[in-house]
């Protein structure tokens, strides 16, 4: 029998999560996000089974990790890779009926020369009127049907603005927020009966200009009339296009299929720097990898040795690197490799005149040490860990048979570390085969590859490369980046499984 | 200059962030029609009830005017202005995804080069200034002008000039030459570390600071088109005057005018110091400059291709969102409320940069720098605000850096131009 203040405990907690979840529900319900609610109200009940009954036990101890893996891995590839098929992007996001109101209301010229009319909104029945005063006194009303005619019974205010007429309310200010501020931005009170006049529109409710329309939407053919060119809504690409293939924007998200995923592996301007760009991704991961974990097992052994005076403190001033953000890390190293300013080519090389940046290869040793510089504390911390686990009695046994320091090193210590270690320096490989932050902050890609025909550089890696492409131009291309994400994501997984693969046979051996 | 967009996925990581949070912030959030600090005094009997709210998004600098003038607003109007401060420099970006999605503000400020792409992407609505228009500097109207209307209300205008140091160059140089000599002359006394600073990023290079001289030799990024503001369609940067200024640029580096290693600290930190002459910046770094008690004058920058060497102008304003429930008050607020001179006026005074708007600006040139700096802005050309413009600045700062660095000019103009086309030409 459990003791009961387990038992309340256990229960306080999940009322705790119970109210949170009743809340979450709420609030999610109130913005019509179904999908979430469903989510939310699917972990509280899986939840509420398996912590009040006790007949999961083991899901007690898988839940919180599947819940969370749910969230953050599973939900947000198969997001991305919703994404990945559809043209989504910084101008094409909304529906293309939003994308037809933009349209339209992005080209409605003022006529030219036309006067400022000040304005008063009014109502009649629920229908809106505009009351206008013109620069000369003169007061006009109107509505969407009955064109603009003059008026010689309105109120006036100090000013002489028209501010109520006989017959209609003025609207007062509360009205015209919310509900009604759409339909009164969308009104439009034609000038004349010649439709050509243009129309009164106002924006602020306090003046009115004339306007002119000079695009016209045709919603049974699907096109729309621009000064003249027709535009035709393209479903295959989300937008209108006219005859010589210009496009008006903003257009729409439609679903492409594999269209980006083609795109990445057929387009020649990719392929071109690829190739070198994929060489040096792979030749940058895996030396920061390997150098920091030789650095950092190197000061784990020394720093462990029994003999070393003041260990905590240079174990202390080690984590440095590992404490400063990265990206403050790079700036400081930027300034420093400054080829005349810089502290490494003025103090320590003596006033050298090494290009550390600009030179492609320089530029390349600059990135593998910078990196080693930030890497190299968190495997000496790992190291040590693992250099600690090792049972000294193995250690003295192989003393006792006869085995030198380096055999001890190279046949007992080194297993233990490699097996211990071997998961978090395949980790180690992914996340440097995407350090997007540290090369956009210290070299940005640079130096420019001039041969190549897009925008790459000599110290560019996948990421910062397809970054460009994906961001760099006119337009976010959100579809476009998805599909690349899912792209690296599978080959840095391949990467992986067979990494592990290997670590297994580590531990077989051991 | 670079945005830094947010991932789709990233997106939607934030969205089950947000819904973590609306679990753990349970009882202390708002309800979304803002009880905040700027809400409605309701101390007043004249004021309406409070009816609705209008979100703007401001950096910290116009954050504390916009709340002050918002009281104003809701007294008057009865409508609460909550104001966000957000950063500057992420701000185009949130709002670009957050807006369709309606988290984003009624109003935001902003500057006019973003204007390109939140119109294409139909994030903003037009602003109809009206008569109101003949109030500001042409120059700020221009910039916020896309496609023949205008997207925002001007506030401020930005751009850089030549800063002498009046102690050790009290002349105003009179051509470029001039100054050149007399920089390498105070070098050649042990007087001065550099003849004259144009800050530049190691790697990125600054075609920013560059740009009055490129301009001086004709040389443009696009083509204007007969409408006003630039053609996308036709990028002129890779011509021959483009070519003609690389080939000044490259001899300019090898002469030691223009220096790679001088990027922006070291630049105004010199300066500061008193061991420039000369410096090509703008208003930000002057108060390091009267930290360092140094004297010195705003003036134009002369020009060493024969045209005049004026600078890119950018324009900061206030602009309404295409996605905003409240376009009636959002749009009252930005004309009426802060189109006024006073507004403009207390917008200037916090921010330090000359007023857009033309009264404000006169002014304030009883101040030397304000009219050096000025004036300097108001020949100059507003920065583009297409879209297209993203797809040149790296490329165009990273060929001009291999420039300074000694390569062959001309060819890496010409490739870079193939570059930018082909980046246009694909997204």
């Amino acid at each position: 029998m459990r003791s009961s203040s387990g038992l309340v405990v256990r229960y306080a907690l999940l009322a705790l999560v119970n109210a949170l979840a009743v809340y979450a529900l709420m609030a999610l319900g109130d913005l019509g996000m179904w999908k979430g609610f469903t989510a939310v109200l699917v972990a509280t009940v899986a939840i509420d089974a398996v912590y009040a009954s006790g007949r999961f036990v083991p899901m007690k101890y898988l839940l919180p990790g599947l819940i969370l893996l749910l969230v953050y891995q599973v939900y947000v590839v198969f997001y991305t890779g919703a994404v990945a098929l559809t043209n989504s992007s910084e101008f094409n996001q909304g529906t293309q009926e939003r994308a037809v109101n933009v349209i339209l209301a992005q080209n409605e010229r003022r006529v030219e020369d036309s006067p400022q009319y000040r304005l008063t909104v009014l109502d009649k029945d629920g229908e809106l009127a505009f009351l206008v005063t013109d620069p000369e006194g003169e007061v006009f009303v109107g509505t969407a049907d009955e064109p603009l005619e003059e008026v010689d019974d309105a109120t006036l205010d100090d000013s002489g603005k028209a501010v109520a007429l006989d017959g209609y309310t003025t609207l007062p200010y509360a009205d015209l927020i919310g509900a009604r501020a759409r339909e009164i931005t969308a009104y439009r009170v034609p000038f004349s009966e010649d439709a050509g006049d243009g129309s009164l529109k106002t924006q602020d409710a306090t003046n009115a200009y004339v306007y002119e329309p000079t695009a016209v939407y045709d919603e049974a053919a699907g096109t729309i009339t621009r000064d003249g060119v027709v535009y035709t809504a393209d479903e295959d690409t989300g937008y209108f296009v006219g005859p010589d293939g210009a496009e008006l924007t903003p257009g729409w998200k439609v679903n492409v299929g594999l269209a980006n995923f083609t795109r990445i592996l057929t387009n020649d301007d990719i392929r071109g720097p690829f190739a070198k760009i994929l060489v040096w991704t792979i030749v940058f991961a895996f030396l920061a990898v390997a150098l920091s974990f030789a650095l950092g097992l190197f000061t784990a052994i020394a720093l462990n040795d029994p003999r070393m005076r003041f260990r905590r403190l240079y174990r202390s001033l080690l984590l440095m690197p590992y404490a400063i953000p990265a990206i403050i890390s790079a700036g400081v190293f930027k300034g420093m490799l400054n080829t005349q300013f810089g502290f490494v080519n003025e103090v320590l090389l003596l006033g050298a005149d090494l290009d550390w940046l600009g030179d492609p290869w320089l530029a390349k040793v600059s990135l593998v040490l910078v990196n080693l510089w930030l890497g190299y504390p968190y495997m000496f911390l790992v190291a040590t860990g693992a250099l600690q686990a090792i049972p000294s009695d193995v250690v003295e046994a192989a003393t006792v048979d006869g085995a030198g320091p380096w055999n001890v090193f190279r046949h007992i210590k080194m297993p233990y570390i490699l097996v211990a270690t071997a998961p978090l320096l395949i980790a180690s490989f992914a996340f440097n085969f995407n350090n997007y932050t540290l090369v956009a902050a210290l070299t940005n890609g640079g130096p420019p590859m001039t041969g190549a025909e897009v925008s790459a550089g000599h110290t560019d890696i996948l990421i910062t490369f397809v970054y460009e492409l994906a961001f760099g131009g006119e337009q976010a291309l959100y579809g476009f980046a998805s599909a690349i994400s899912i792209l690296i994501f599978l080959f840095v997984g391949v990467i992986s499984v067979i990494g592990f693969r290997q670590t297994k046979r580590f531990e077989e051996m051991s | 200059m670079r945005r830094t967009s947010v991932k789709a996925t990233t997106k939607a990581a934030a969205l089950l962030a947000a819904v973590g949070m609306f679990a753990a912030g349970c009882g202390s959030s708002s309800d979304g029609n803002g009880s905040d600090s700027a809400s409605n005094p309701g101390g007043e009997s004249s004021a309406p009830a409070a009816t609705g709210t209008i979100t703007v998004w401001a950096d910290e600098t116009r954050t504390p005017i916009i709340s002050e003038i918002g009281k104003t607003f809701t007294d008057e109007k009865g409508v609460t202005v909550k104001v966000v401060q957000k950063d500057f420099g992420t701000l185009k970006d949130e709002f670009t995804t957050q807006a369709p999605s309606g988290k984003g503000p009624d109003i935001l400020i902003g500057a006019h080069d973003w204007i390109g792409a939140l119109v294409e992407s139909g994030g903003i609505a037009p602003v109809e200034l009206g008569d109101k228009a003949a109030e500001f500097q042409d120059v700020a109207v221009e910039a916020f002008t896309y496609d023949g209307q205008t997207y925002g209300l001007p506030y401020a205008v930005e751009n850089i000039a030549l800063i002498r140091n009046t102690d050790l160059a009290p002349e105003a140089p009179a051509s470029w030459d001039d100054m050149v000599a007399t920089g390498k002359q105070l070098v050649a006394d042990k007087k001065a570390k550099l003849p004259i600073a144009i800050q530049q990023d190691p790697t990125n290079g600054d075609p920013y600071h560059l740009f009055p001289l490129q301009q001086s030799f004709g040389s443009s990024i696009f083509a204007t088109s007969p409408e006003g503001g630039y053609d996308a369609s036709q990028l002129t940067i890779g011509d021959q005057n483009g070519i003609e200024f690389a080939q000044w640029l490259s001899d300019a580096a090898k002469n030691g005018v223009i220096n790679p290693n001088v990027s922006y600290d070291i630049a105004t930190g010199e300066f500061a110091k008193g061991r420039v002459p000369y410096i090509i910046t703008g208003p930000w770094a002057l108060a390091a400059f009267d930290e360092g008690g140094i004297n010195y004058s705003v003036e134009e920058i002369p020009s060493p291709g024969g045209e005049p060497a004026v600078p890119f102008v950018g324009v900061q304003g206030l602009m309404v969102s295409a996605h905003s429930e409240n376009a009636v008050a959002a749009n009252d607020f930005v004309l009426n409320y802060l189109g006024t001179e006073e507004a403009q006026q207390k917008l200037f005074e916090v921010g330090g940069r000359p007023s857009a708007m033309t009264s404000v600006f006169e002014q304030s040139k009883d101040d030397p720098i304000y009219e050096g700096f000025g004036t300097v802005g108001a020949n100059g050309v507003p920065q583009p605000n297409i879209p297209a413009m993203d797809a040149v600045w790296a490329e165009w700062g990273k060929t001009e850096m291999a420039i300074i660095k000694g390569g062959d000019p001309a060819k890496l103009w010409k490739n870079m131009t193939a570059k930018i086309q082909k980046t246009i030409d694909g997204s």
